[in-house]
C-alpha cells in the first residue's frame, strides 16, 4: 500500500480520537480517547520514518510513546485523587476556573 | 497480501477507535483501545518498523493500559447522562472532525510530495531493528533519549504525590 | 553697580527670603525667620537706596534704564523678555513698598509671636513683596501681568490666612475672583496693545503709540478701558471694590501691608505708567477720574457709619485712592503719587494702631466696644492721633499737603475739572469727621473693661477666642489667631516700627511744599515729561490758597466730630434715629453686595447648576457611561467563552485548527 493511505488512516484516527474527546464526559474516557490521537501522530510519524528511508521518525515515535506513559500516569493519579476526594467524575462538574 | 492484513489492521484500529468513544461503560472503552493498539502493531510491522511494533505492545498495550485497567477498576464508572449541557457541542462535533479530516486528506493526497505514492524506497535489511533504533537513540538523539527519562523520573514522582494519602486521613 | 543692577538685587532678596524661610519651615525656629523676612526687605530697601543714588547720578532726561536677564519667548513676532525698566517713577515705587514693608514686617515680628503660622507668615508676606516688586519694576506688559497675578494670590493666601475661618476663606476667594475679573481686563488690553503696536516692552508701546493710534480713537479707548478694568479691581474702586473691606479678615499687618499701603496702589501706578496711552485716550482718562471721585464720595459716606474699626479704615482707603486715581487720570501725576507715598505712611500707621488696639480688646473690633483707650495705652494713642491728623490732611503734616496739591492742580486745569475740587474738598471734610469720629470714640472716655484693667494690671485681657466677624467661638490651633495678643507698649519692634511711621506720617509732607521744595515733582517730572498735562501747573499763590481751604476745612471736620462725638454724645443716636433710612442705606454699604450678589453671583450660581444637572448629566456621563456600558456589554460577550467546560475549550481549539489547516491549505494552492 501507498504510504499515502497510512497517512489517510492516521488522520481519520485522530479525528476520531478529537470527536471522542469533544462529546464523552468522563475524564477516564477522555483520557482514552487521547491515547488515540497520539497513536494516530504515532502511525503518521512511523509512514514518514518509511517513506524517507531513516529510523528518525521511529526514534520520535518511541520518545512520543514514553511521553504518553508518563502522561498516562499523572492523568490517572488525577482521576484517582478526584475520586478519593468525592467529587463527581464529570468533566462538566468540575467547572470552577471560569469568568 | 499485504494489502489485505493493512485492510484488516485498518479495520481493527478504526473499530477499536469507535469503541472508545460509543461504548457507554469506560471498562469496554478500554478494552477497545487494547485491539486498536494492536492493530496499530500491525500495521508498524507492515511499516517494517519492528522495534515500534514491539514496543507498542510491550509498553503501550502491555503497560499504560494495564494502568488504565487498574484504575478503572478502582474507580468504576457507570455510564453518563444523555443531557449536554453545552449547547451546540453535539452538532459542531462531529462537524469538526470531519472538516479537519477533509483538510488533512486534502493536504495529504494534493501535496506535492511525490513519495507518498509509492511505498518508499528500498530500505537496508536491519531497517527498524532494535540495533538500528538504538543506535539512533545513544548516537544521534541522545538529549531527547537523556530528557525523556528525567521526564519518566518525574512522572513517577509526580503520580505518588499526587495519589498519597494526606497525613490526617482524607481531607474531602 | 549700575541702577538696573541694584534693581535685580531689589527684586532678588524679598524671593530668596521667601523661599528660605518656606524651605527651612520646620528647621528654623520662629524668631529666625521673622529676622530673615524683616532683613529681607530691609536690604531691598538699602538696595533701593542704592538704585536712587545711582540714578541721580545721571541726567535727568537720561534716567531710564531697561535691562533684560534673559529672552522669554521669542518666536512668532513675540519678542517678551524677563526685563525691567528702572526709572523714577518705578525707584519711587520700590523705596515706598520697600521702606514701608520692612516697618511692617518689623510689626509684625512682634504682632504675630503667638501665631501658629508666624513663618508661614513671614514666607507669604515676603512673596507679596516680591510679587509687587516685580509689578513694579516689569518693563513689558507680561511681566507686569505675571506681578499682578502674584500679587493677587499673595493677597488671597494672606486673607485667608487663618484659614479655619470660614469668613476668612470666603472673603479670600471672594477678593481672588474680583482680582481675576481686574486680570481678564488687563491681559486682552495687553493683547490689544501687541495686535496694534508690535510689541509689549514698555518703551517700544509708549513710542509707537502716539503714531498708530488718533486721539480718542476706538481701539485706544477700549485699550485704556481695560485698563481701567484691571486698575479697578486691583484699586477696589467702584464696581470692583466689595473685596476690600471683606479682606479685613486677614490679620492686621497685611491689611496694613497690601490692603493700604501696596497693593491697592498698584492700580494707581498703572495709570501713571501708561499715562502716555491715557493721554491718547482723554475720555477714558476722565472715567476714570470720575470713578475715582465716585468711589471716594461713597466710600467716604460709608465710613461714617461702619462700626467695625478696620473695616472703617479700609473705607477710608478705598476713599484716599480715589483721590490718588483722580490725581493720574487728570493729569496730575506726581501729585497723585506723592499723595499714595503719604498714604501708605498714615494709613500703614491707622492699621498699626488699630491692630495694637484690638489686640487689647481681645478681638473685639466694634468701635462701639471700645473706650478710654487714651488713658490705657499712651504710644498706641499718639500714634493712632498722628496718622489721624496726617489723614484729616490737618495743616502741616504729610496728609495736608498731599492731598490739596491734587485739588490745586484739578482747579488749575480748571472747566469741568472743578468739579473735582469741590467735590474733592467736600471728601476731605467727610474724611476729617469720619477720621476723628473713630478717634473721639476709641481714644478718650470712660476706659472700658479692658482698658480699665490694661491700667490697673498691666495685663492684656485675655477672652475666649471668637472671630469678630460672626462672634463664634474658635480654637488658638494653627489656622486662627494666636492664643496671645501684643500691644505696641509691650512689644518694641511694634514701637519701632509705629514711632517711624508716625514721624514720617507727621513731616513728610514737608518734600513737597508749594513753591519751596518741589523735590517730588523734580524727581518724577522726567517720567511724565511726554503728557501734554504736566505742562498744567498751579501757581504757587493758587497752590498756597487751595492749602488754606483745606486747612479750614480740616479744621471743621475734626470740630464737627468733636461736637457729635465728645461734646454732645447723644447727637449721633439723634441724627441716626431722623434719618433713619438713609443710615440704613449708607450702613448696608450702598447695597452693593447684594446688587453683584443679585446681578453676578445668582446667575453663575444657576449656570453652575444647569451645567451639572443637565449637561453633565446627559451629555457628558451620558457619552463616557454609555462607552463604558458598551465595553461592559461586550466584555460579558466575550467573558461567556470562559465558561469553565474543558470540552468547549477543546471545541474551540479543534475549531481553531481546522480554521488555521484551511487558511494554510487555501494560500498555499
Amino acid at each position: 500500500m501507498n504510504i499515502a493511505w497510512y497517512i489517510v488512516l492516521s488522520a481519520l484516527l485522530f479525528t476520531t480520537g478529537a470527536v471522542g474527546i469533544l462529546i464523552r464526559r468522563s475524564p477516564m474516557v477522555i483520557l482514552l480517547c487521547l491515547e488515540l490521537m497520539l497513536n494516530a501522530g504515532n502511525l503518521a510519524l512511523v509512514a514518514f520514518s518509511r517513506m524517507v528511508g531513516n529510523g528518525q521518525g521511529q526514534v520520535f515515535a518511541v520518545i512520543v510513546m514514553v511521553v504518553a506513559a508518563c502522561e498516562v500516569v499523572v492523568g490517572l493519579g488525577l482521576i484517582v485523587a478526584i475520586f478519593r476526594r468525592r467529587l463527581p467524575l464529570n468533566v462538566d462538574d468540575l467547572r470552577e476556573l471560569r469568568g | 497480501m499485504e494489502a489485505v492484513l493493512f485492510f484488516l489492521a485498518a479495520i481493527g484500529a478504526l473499530g477499536g477507535a469507535v469503541g472508545v468513544i460509543a461504548a457507554r461503560n469506560p471498562f469496554f472503552s478500554v478494552l477497545a483501545l487494547i485491539v486498536h493498539l494492536f492493530s496499530l502493531a500491525v500495521l508498524f510491522l507492515l511499516l517494517t518498523s519492528a522495534f515500534v511494533a514491539a514496543a507498542q505492545v510491550v509498553v503501550y498495550a502491555g503497560a499504560v493500559m494495564v494502568l488504565y485497567v487498574f484504575v478503572v477498576a478502582y474507580v468504576g464508572g457507570g455510564g453518563e447522562s444523555a443531557w449536554e449541557p453545552i449547547p451546540g457541542q453535539r452538532f459542531l462535533a462531529p462537524l469538526l472532525a470531519i472538516a479537519l479530516f477533509v483538510e488533512l486528506s486534502v493536504a495529504v493526497l494534493g501535496s506535492a510530495l511525490t513519495a507518498l505514492d509509492t511505498k518508499g524506497p528500498d530500505v537496508p535489511a536491519g531497517f527498524g531493528d532494535p540495533a538500528a533504533i538504538g543506535r539512533l537513540l545513544l548516537e544521534k538523539f541522545l538529549l531527547p533519549f537523556e530528557a525523556s527519562s528525567i521526564l519518566l523520573l518525574l512522572a513517577a514522582v509526580g503520580a505518588i504525590v499526587l495519589a498519597a494519602r494526606r497525613r490526617e486521613g482524607d481531607a474531602a | 553697580m549700575s541702577a538696573t543692577a541694584w534693581c535685580w538685587l531689589v527684586l532678588l532678596f524679598p524671593l530668596a527670603g521667601s523661599i528660605t524661610i518656606a524651605l527651612g519651615f520646620k528647621a528654623l525656629p520662629a524668631k529666625v525667620t521673622g529676622a530673615i523676612g524683616t532683613l529681607a526687605i530691609g536690604l531691598a530697601f538699602a538696595c533701593g537706596i542704592a538704585a536712587l543714588l545711582n540714578l541721580l547720578g545721571d541726567s535727568p532726561e537720561a534716567r531710564h534704564h531697561a535691562s533684560s536677564l534673559w529672552d522669554y519667548a521669542s518666536v512668532a513676532g513675540l519678542d517678551i523678555k524677563l526685563g525691567i525698566f528702572v526709572d523714577p517713577l518705578s525707584v519711587f515705587m520700590v523705596l515706598v513698598v520697600t521702606g514701608v514693608s520692612t516697618l511692617i514686617h518689623l510689626y509684625s515680628f512682634g504682632y504675630m509671636q503667638s501665631d501658629e503660622g508666624y513663618r508661614r507668615f513671614f514666607s507669604y508676606l515676603n512673596f507679596f513683596v516680591f510679587s509687587m516688586l516685580l509689578l513694579v519694576l516689569a518693563g513689558n506688559f507680561v511681566l507686569l501681568i505675571v506681578g499682578w497675578a502674584f500679587v493677587g494670590f499673595a493677597s488671597y493666601a494672606l486673607i485667608s490666612f487663618w484659614y479655619r475661618r470660614e469668613t476668612a476663606t470666603r472673603a479670600g476667594m471672594k477678593a481672588f475672583v474680583i482680582n481675576v475679573v481686574g486680570d481678564i481686563g488687563l491681559v486682552l488690553a495687553a493683547f490689544l496693545i501687541f495686535r496694534e503696536l508690535g510689541s509689549f516692552d514698555y518703551g517700544t508701546v509708549f513710542e509707537r503709540a502716539p503714531e498708530a493710534f488718533s486721539t480718542n480713537g476706538w481701539t485706544i479707548t477700549a485699550i485704556c478701558l481695560l485698563l481701567l478694568v484691571g486698575a479697578f479691581a486691583k484699586s477696589a474702586q467702584l464696581p470692583l471694590h466689595t473685596w476690600l473691606p471683606d479682606a479685613m479678615e486677614g490679620p492686621t499687618p497685611v491689611s496694613s501691608l497690601i490692603h493700604a499701603a501696596t497693593m491697592v496702589t498698584a492700580g494707581v501706578y498703572l495709570i501713571a505708567r501708561t499715562h502716555a496711552l491715557f493721554v491718547l485716550a482723554p475720555t477714558a482718562a476722565d472715567i476714570a477720574a470720575f470713578v475715582g471721585l465716585a468711589t471716594l464720595l461713597v466710600a467716604g459716606t460709608i465710613a461714617l457709619v461702619m462700626t467695625d474699626l478696620k473695616r472703617a479704615i479700609a473705607y477710608s482707603t478705598m476713599s484716599q485712592i480715589g483721590y490718588m486715581v483722580v490725581g493720574v487720570s487728570i493729569g496730575a501725576y506726581s501729585a497723585g503719587m506723592f499723595h499714595l507715598m503719604t498714604h501708605a505712611f498714615f494709613k500703614a500707621l491707622l492699621f498699626m494702631a488699630a491692630g495694637s488696639i484690638i489686640a487689647a480688646r481681645a478681638n473685639e473690633q466694634n468701635i462701639d466696644k471700645m473706650s478710654g483707650f487714651g488713658k490705657a495705652m499712651r504710644f498706641t494713642a499718639a500714634t493712632m492721633l498722628c496718622g489721624s491728623l496726617a489723614l484729616a490732611a490737618f495743616p502741616g503734616t504729610s496728609g495736608f499737603f498731599s492731598k490739596d496739591e491734587i485739588l490745586a492742580y484739578a482747579s488749575a486745569r480748571g472747566g469741568m475739572y472743578l468739579i473735582f475740587t469741590v467735590l474733592g474738598y467736600l471728601g476731605a471734610l467727610l474724611t476729617a469727621v469720619y477720621t476723628f469720629r473713630l478717634v473721639f470714640r476709641v481714644l478718650p472716655g470712660k476706659p472700658c473693661p479692658e482698658a480699665q484693667e490694661l491700667i490697673d494690671t498691666g495685663h492684656v485681657h485675655h477672652a475666649h477666642p471668637f472671630n469678630p466677624a460672626s462672634g463664634e467661638e474658635e480654637d488658638t490651633d494653627v489656622g486662627f489667631p494666636g492664643p496671645d495678643h501684643h500691644i505696641a507698649e509691650q512689644s518694641a519692634p511694634m514701637r519701632v516700627a509705629m514711632g517711624v511711621l508716625a514721624f514720617l506720617a507727621l513731616f513728610a509732607g514737608f518734600v513737597q511744599v508749594p513753591g519751596v521744595d518741589e523735590a517730588i515733582t523734580h524727581f518724577l517730572d522726567p517720567v511724565f515729561a511726554d503728557s501734554p498735562l504736566a505742562e498744567i501747573v498751579p501757581s504757587v499763590g493758587a497752590s498756597w490758597f487751595g492749602l488754606a481751604i483745606g486747612a479750614v476745612i480740616s479744621l471743621a471736620g475734626i470740630g464737627i466730630a468733636y461736637f457729635l462725638y465728645v461734646a454732645s454724645p447723644e447727637s449721633p443716636r439723634r441724627l441716626e434715629a431722623r434719618f433713619r433710612g438713609l443710615h440704613t442705606f449708607l450702613y448696608n454699604k450702598w447695597y452693593f453686595d447684594e446688587l453683584i450678589d443679585v446681578l453676578v453671583v445668582r446667575p453663575a450660581l444657576a449656570v453652575g447648576r444647569f451645567a451639572n444637572r443637565v449637561f453633565e448629566r446627559f451629555v457628558v456621563d451620558g457619552l463616557v457611561t454609555g462607552t463604558e456600558g458598551t465595553v461592559r456589554g461586550a466584555s460579558g460577550v466575550v467573558r461567556a467563552v470562559q465558561s469553565g467546560f474543558v470540552r468547549s475549550y477543546a471545541l474551540l481549539l479543534i475549531a481553531g485548527f481546522a480554521g488555521l489547516a484551511l487558511y494554510f491549505l487555501l494560500t498555499s494552492s
